[in-house]
């Protein structure tokens, strides 16, 4: 960077004359006051600048070398590895899956958590219990939640029904008995959302609650004041202010079940039906060597998630300035 | 696995307000008793559906291994036995040695150096201030497989990968997670002193105190809550982290996730075991939300759009 003339920003720090106590001011200036700032952050900068962004350009190169085995390979092969990617069959059975789990798990983790932060809203008796209890699997790691969860949805039929199956058999409701995720079905993957759904619902509810306590009492008021039912208000004066975090809960929510990759892995190792493209990236790059493949679909998960999160960061800076 | 919380707050500490006690009578005229019972039946329902897993967790755990069933998870334990805690456990004590040597620096290092970049990017003017702090934040939702190549090269290349360290992989699996902690850690602190009057650091300047002083007597220890929320919140990533320990170490040096997906991965591993490493690994995490929930509760709104 070269050094920029010290432009005073202050327009009081620069009258034309200079006021006499400036010269006595005990601190030396050496530069600009920014540069000692600039010191202070710069061994993160330098971090950051490498480890994000130097290596997502670095992966990018590798998706367009023919990097297979140990020994890196960074031939140019253009857009080979991608127009591959493209027709390989389990990408796009992969792909498939992914937007399957996104849209049940985003729509509801939205819905369940939306739905515990109006039960909590107007206050009840042992908020703080509640909100305890919804929000706690947030501190487990997925690999424990994936551990319960396995057997919870275990798929053994007759003598050896288990889990969730086994309590809908003992409430007579056998008809909700399924084969989960190990169900033949495309939609098998729909059944991982019940997992992660219990890990982040609890997010999005902290998130909406938050956001509707963070409604002015008065704007209520003075809807009451004219008459307005709850229900009306709730329409009119909350739902509207709640737009914004509406936004961000379903935005960290996309982008969580893009990277999804713990609860996967080890709710069932090898499972086709609930593949996905950062565990195929995973198995393809570290079990099989082909880099090349891994560092291209790394790409395209990177590129899906810019374009989910890109937007928002800008949104939210945004919003901050005005 | 870092649950990335979004972006950027107006304010400075987001938290849950408590609920206004005077709230007037909703005007509607439905039976009171009635709407409040359905209120509880589903508050209830919900928590139960919350509970459920750790009823079936503890449950198992405590069982006798001989009454451990999968057909009968739901039964209470006809014995109290703690054999299958002393069973997993030394399949899992070194991984807990490993996590803790390597949750611990990790999460006090990034936070100081996230202390010192919140306070540099909202206190002092600078210049690309506004395309500098975009990128550090967008480094919160990078998938970690879109960096994971380069990073398994270049330990691999410096010798901190797996049995090549002496290690085993730990030390560079803590410089893994101080350098991606730091995008979150720089917004939860960059949140706490946006809220803080500019007077204060404005005094101490004309005090003549440099900007190093300023940050090490006044913004450090001004940080404290912040540097709560932080700590807290990177420690847990850590602890939870799968994928990283996963590439990084070698089978001595295993954090607790992979040593308890292998003892819990195999058929073979009697469940009871399973569910009692699960409990276990779980508890560090769960206390410090017991006891700590609310800096928890803040590490997850950091950087919502709302107050």
């Amino acid at each position: 960077m070269t050094a920029p003339l010290h432009v005073p920003r202050h327009s009081s720090e620069a009258p034309a004359p200079r006021p006499p106590q400036r010269q006595r001011k005990p601190r030396k200036q050496r530069g600009p006051a920014w540069l000692a700032g600039l010191l202070l952050v710069s061994p993160s900068l330098i971090l950051i600048g490498i480890f994000v962004y130097g290596f997502l350009g670095w992966n990018v190169r590798v998706s367009f070398s023919d990097w297979k085995g140990l020994s890196p390979s960074y031939d140019f092969v253009g857009f080979d590895n991608y127009t591959k990617l493209w027709h390989d069959e389990r990408f796009r059975a992969d792909a498939r899956n992914l937007i399957v789990f996104t849209v049940v798990f985003v729509v509801g983790s939205l819905l369940l958590g939306f739905l515990m932060a109006m039960l909590l809203d107007k206050g009840v008796r042992g908020e703080g219990f509640f909100r305890g209890v919804y929000l706690f699997p947030m501190a487990i790691s997925f690999i424990a939640t994936a551990i319960v969860w396995r057997w919870l949805l275990d798929n053994g039929t007759g003598e050896d029904t288990a889990g969730l199956n086994k309590l809908f058999a003992a409430v007579g409701l056998d008809f909700l008995r399924s084969d989960w995720h190990k169900s033949d079905s495309m939609w098998a993957i729909a059944a991982v959302a019940l997992p992660a759904g219990w890990a982040l619902s609890g997010y999005v509810m902290a998130l909406f609650l938050a956001g509707m306590r963070g409604v002015p009492e008065t704007l209520r008021e003075s809807a009451r004041l004219d008459g307005a039912s709850e229900s009306q208000i709730f329409w009119h004066v909350v739902r509207p202010a709640l737009r914004p975090v509406m936004f961000s809960a379903l935005l960290i929510m996309v982008h969580i079940s893009l990277k999804a990759f713990d609860l996967l892995y080890a709710l069932d190792q090898g499972n086709l039906r609930i593949d996905t493209p950062s565990l195929y990236m995973w198995f393809t790059t570290f079990d099989g060597g082909f880099y090349d493949r891994g560092a291209t679909i790394a790409t395209v998960l990177l590129l899906g998630v810019a374009l989910v999160v890109g937007p928002y960061v800008w949104y939210a800076l945004r919003t901050e300035r005005r | 696995m870092v649950r990335a919380t979004a972006v950027v707050p107006r304010h400075t500490q987001p938290r849950i307000p408590p609920p206004l006690t005077a709230a007037p009578p909703p005007r509607r005229i439905r039976s009171p008793f009635v709407s409040r019972l359905l209120r509880y039946a589903a508050l209830w329902a919900l928590a139960a559906f919350f509970l459920m897993p750790v009823y079936v967790l503890v449950v198992t755990s405590f069982k006798n291994p001989a009454d451990v069933s999968v057909t009968r998870i739901w039964e209470l334990p006809t014995s109290f036995s703690l054999t299958n805690f002393g069973e997993v456990w030394p399949k899992l004590a070194s991984g807990f040695r490993n996590s803790l040597s390597l949750a611990i620096p990790a999460s006090l290092l990034s936070s100081l150096l996230g202390c010192a970049n919140g306070f540099v990017l909202s206190k002092i003017r600078f210049p690309f201030a506004n395309v500098v702090f975009p990128l550090i934040l967008f480094g919160i939702f990078v998938p970690y497989q879109a960096i994971i190549i380069p990073v398994s090269q270049t330990m691999t290349s410096v010798g901190l990968r797996g049995g090549g360290d002496p290690s085993g992989g730990l030390f560079g699996l803590m410089l893994i997670h101080i350098i991606y902690g730091l995008p979150i850690t720089t917004l939860i602190f960059r949140n706490h002193f946006v809220g803080l009057p500019n007077t204060l650091l404005e005094s101490a300047r004309l005090d003549g105190a440099g900007i190093f002083r300023t940050f090490v007597d006044l913004a450090v220890p001004l940080a404290k809550p912040a540097f709560a929320v932080s700590i807290i919140w990177q420690f847990t990533s850590s602890w939870n982290d799968f994928m990283f320990g996963a590439m990084m170490t070698s089978r001595d040096s295993w954090p607790v996730t992979i040593a308890l997906n292998n003892v819990a991965g195999g058929q073979a591993i009697p469940f009871g075991q399973a569910m009692a490493g699960a409990l276990l690994v779980s508890l560090p995490t769960l206390v410090i939300y017991v006891l700590l929930g609310r800096f928890f509760m803040r590490g997850l709104l950091a950087g919502t759009l709302q107050d």
